[in-house]
């Protein structure tokens, strides 16, 4: 069965959530469009989550960003609706499409409303046991031809598939956060995985206008397998620098290195809130269940025992993790100890910047990078003066780097990635980095 | 053409800030306020340049689509909050499209000249970021002919409808003379907006505007020949000034040396339902500034300082060239040798116009003849022209050249 077909009927369980939104989204406004355009065949979006309240919200987004999409695309529209007399105005246009994205939609809490989808996409929370219970239930319910696309981050999918009786039936198909932004989707074939399924899911990749990199299906794929590994190089760092330094300072050490030093669009601490402190936990362990590697961080358990879980609300704004913010700008550091937070202006944050030494170069940052064509030449010689660098962010930005490529060359020894630019493409297309973890800055370096 | 019955001045000009993207105030997200803020505002600094409101006999406003942008009918009455002594006298809203202002500066006008009323409040006001610029396009669209033009036209209606003019004036006079003379024109404009702090474009501090203004168009995204710098922004805002006889303004309190005289008007509308005679000539404006001046009997050479239209910077160029400044064809000419510049022969929209001020459409006729009022009294601050002549000239145009009012304003 040919993707158009399968797009006629398609399912997202777990829709309610972070992930499942953004897929929703997709799917809602690809449908919508497709419903526009051949009018002749019917579409349906199942929409399936426990969360009923989650599930109203769901629609409200859909709804918001429908608008938005029918504005963006108001020339198309324009268009498609020539000849449509009652039609005229652009907001008339936008306020038809919005009801089109929203005529195809259902939703329920059962997950037997994917009974009849053929394309089920799963985004169901981190936990083996309720992706397994799910998947069971999805495989009695559903047709037989349907596919199931899922998008946990770090389970190996040939195991989670035979353990639902869903061999050759499912694939990884792991977005990016925010879906709808992000471009990236790694694919993640697990062994037994139909070649037809697997030319659906690049074919739907284009369809949604997502790049793929492949990722081999080892616990963590490329993105998890760096992300985790970084991080919990970070906290591991952060606990010996608060040796000397204290925990706060230390944690400010470490993230304005990861972040402005090493130029990244966020600091490492603010990226394990942005994916919630609990959800991070969730992935070391089903990673360290799978590859037998300790990855388990005492001070990731001691934040949650205390509540302290970052994570967005719903409405989208982050909550307090490792930092506070506000206005979506870092604005404090979490003290264990007191159990609230220390502004950034706190003399001790101060004294531990004036600790770090100066910037290698205080005009550039991710911001400043991210749309200049100069970019590789400017890094290339931002990382030259970083390399000769003798102050503690000098050492400490090169101990990270060199740390994040080694994670880097080890997902590719250990055949996670195909390649070093499969690596780098993840890092660079799903993280925002302006460049890959495995490059020779600092061996090109004098 | 006949002379006015009577003399009529203008006097006591104001306007509000033209509120919108561009202002460092300006956020989509927060409150902004309404009609009820723009028409207090330049109602009443006007009243405080006079002695008694209670001698002000009428009130005209100017408005295009409030019904639309704000919900809000019936501006003739609402315009009475502005003072309790404009209650219970005459007051009514004219609308023409963005020469709603203009159209109330020639009610007001007449309005004396009947010798019903001797001093008339006439405000202009327009609140228009209600809605995004995608919707305000609807909303503005009205302008043209809704049952004929709306439903084929472009997402941005007038947009494109100036642009269509754009791409035929590129084809009579070159390309690249067009576009670099447009692009001359948005410099201008902002470069005269930076000295006018109630301007849209007073904050703008970007350093290369030429380079900006020749900013190729994206015809999949917006036009075919018209870029986002070519046109006048989403805009608030407000004007107002008084329209008196002699014995109105000194009855006020004013001095001559307070007040210019209108010395030519000239009105005209043409008709809707058809498509311009003319795509690079702006027919309707020529025939109301020629009213004007001949009415005021001089030759347009003969004036100083010039207000145009400039909704889009191409409506800038033919408007000049309707003036009579340039032969059909040269205002590109005209202005690329920076003649309309304030430094030039014939300063033109010296507060910033419609791309530099801003266009909250139904007040920008009033705006004009203040920002000439302004100029020709002496009272235009920063943006001052040093004034040889006497005489000052606008045109305010609705739609696609479909109404226009023009004034001759002598100090």
């Amino acid at each position: 069965m040919d993707l158009d077909s399968r797009l006629e009927n398609v399912a997202v369980v777990g829709a309610a959530g972070k992930m499942g939104s953004g897929i929703s989204l997709l799917l809602a406004l690809e449908l919508a469009w497709r419903a526009l355009e051949r009018p002749e065949r019917v579409f349906v979006l199942n929409l399936i989550d426990l969360d009923d309240r989650g599930l109203q919200g769901l629609v409200r987004y859909l709804r918001d960003q429908a608008a938005k999409d029918g504005e963006k695309q108001i020339n198309r529209l324009r268009r498609l609706f020539q000849d449509r007399a009652d039609l005229v105005d652009n907001q008339d246009m936008v306020q038809a499409f919005v009801f089109e994205v929203l005529l195809h939609v259902r939703t329920g809490r059962t997950p037997a409303l994917a009974a009849d989808a053929l394309l089920v996409f799963e985004a169901a929370f981190e936990r083996e046991d309720i992706k397994t219970a799910l998947y069971r239930d999805l495989a009695s319910l559903c047709r037989p031809e349907a596919c199931f696309l899922s998008n946990t981050s770090s389970m190996p999918l040939q195991a989670l598939s035979e353990a639902c009786g869903l061999s050759g039936r499912m694939i990884g198909f792991h977005f990016y956060n925010p879906p709808a932004v992000q471009k990236l989707v790694e694919v993640i074939r697990p062994r037994d995985c139909s070649p037809e399924l697997a030319g659906l899911a690049g074919e739907l990749a284009k369809v949604l206008r997502k790049q793929t990199v492949p990722s081999a299906d080892i616990a963590g794929f490329i993105g998890n397998g760096h992300f985790i590994r970084d991080g919990l190089y970070a906290l591991r760092l952060a606990e010996r620098l608060a040796e000397r330094h204290g925990f706060v300072p230390a944690v400010h050490l470490v993230e304005r290195v990861s972040r402005d030093f090493l130029l990244r669009p966020m600091g490492i601490f603010q990226l394990i809130d942005y994916v919630g402190i609990d959800v991070f936990q969730l992935i070391t362990r089903v990673m360290a269940g799978h590859l037998g590697e300790d990855l388990g961080s005492p001070l990731v358990d001691r934040l949650l025992e205390r509540g302290v879980k970052g994570g967005q609300a719903s409405g989208g704004a982050q909550k307090p993790g490792f930092l506070t913010y506000e206005k979506g700008r870092p604005a404090g550091i979490h003290d264990p100890d007191a159990g609230g937070y220390v502004a950034l202006e706190d003399p001790a944050i101060r004294e531990a910047d004036a600790r770090l030494g100066p910037h290698p170069d205080p005009g550039l940052s991710w911001k400043a990078l991210q749309k200049d064509p100069a970019r590789a030449a400017k890094l290339a010689a931002y990382f030259q003066v970083l390399a000769s660098l003798d102050t503690l962010g000098g050492r400490l930005a090169r101990e990270h780097l060199l740390n994040s490529r080694a994670i880097g060359l080890e997902l590719v020894r250990q055949g996670v990635a195909r390649s070093p630019e499969d690596v780098n493409e993840v890092l660079k297309l799903g993280f925002f980095h302006l460049y890959g973890p495995i490059n020779d800055y600092l061996e090109a370096a004098p | 053409m006949k002379p006015l019955s009577r003399p009529v001045f203008l006097a006591a000009g104001a306007y509000t800030v033209s509120l919108g993207p561009g202002r460092r105030e300006f956020s989509p997200r927060t409150p902004r306020p309404g009609l009820d803020h723009y028409l207090l505002e330049a109602g009443r600094a006007v009243l405080a340049q006079v002695g008694d409101p209670d001698l002000i006999d009428e009130g005209v406003v100017g408005n295009f689509m409030a019904a639309r942008f704000n919900r809000q009918g019936h501006l003739g009455s609402l315009m009475t909050i502005i003072h309790p002594s404009l209650e219970y006298k005459p007051a009514l809203r004219v609308e023409g499209a963005c020469a709603s202002g203009g159209l109330a500066l020639a009610t007001g006008i007449k309005s004396v000249l009947s010798g019903l009323a001797e001093a008339v409040l006439v405000v202009g006001v327009e609140v228009q970021n209600t809605v995004k610029a995608l919707y305000c396009a609807d909303y503005l669209a009205g302008a043209g002919y809704y049952e004929g033009e709306r439903k084929q036209g472009p997402a941005f209606f007038f947009p494109g409808k100036f642009s269509e003019r754009a791409g035929a004036y590129a084809a009579k006079v070159g390309p690249d003379r067009a576009r670099s003379a447009m692009a001359r024109w948005y410099r201008n404009a902002v470069e005269h907006a930076r000295l006018n702090p109630a301007a849209q474009e007073y904050h703008n501090t970007v350093a290369d505007l030429a380079a900006q203004g020749l900013t190729p168009p994206n015809p999949a995204s917006f036009t075919e020949h018209l870029n986002l710098f070519d046109c006048s922004k989403v805009s608030d805002g407000a004007a107002a000034l008084i329209v008196a006889s002699e014995a109105g303004w000194r009855r006020l309190g004013l001095a001559r040396q307070d007040v210019v005289e209108v010395a030519g008007l000239g009105q005209c509308a043409a008709n809707l339902t058809s498509p311009p005679p003319d795509l690079t000539e702006m027919t309707t404006c020529r025939r109301a500034a020629a009213q004007a001046l001949a009415m005021a009997g001089i030759g347009v050479d003969a004036a100083g300082v010039f207000e145009v239209h400039d909704c889009f910077t191409i409506s800038g160029l033919l408007s000049v060239e309707a003036l009579g400044l340039a032969a059909p064809g040269g205002g590109a000419d005209l202005v690329l040798a920076g003649e309309t510049s304030r430094a030039g022969r014939y300063p033109t929209n010296t507060g910033g116009g419609l791309v530099g001020y801003g266009h909250p459409t139904g007040a920008t006729g009033v705006r004009m003849a203040v920002d000439l009022w302004k100029q020709l009294t002496g009272r235009a601050g920063e943006f001052q022209v040093p004034l040889a002549a006497e005489h000052g000239v606008m045109i305010s145009m609705g739609g696609n050249d479909k109404t226009s009012v023009s004034l001759v304003l002598r100090r």
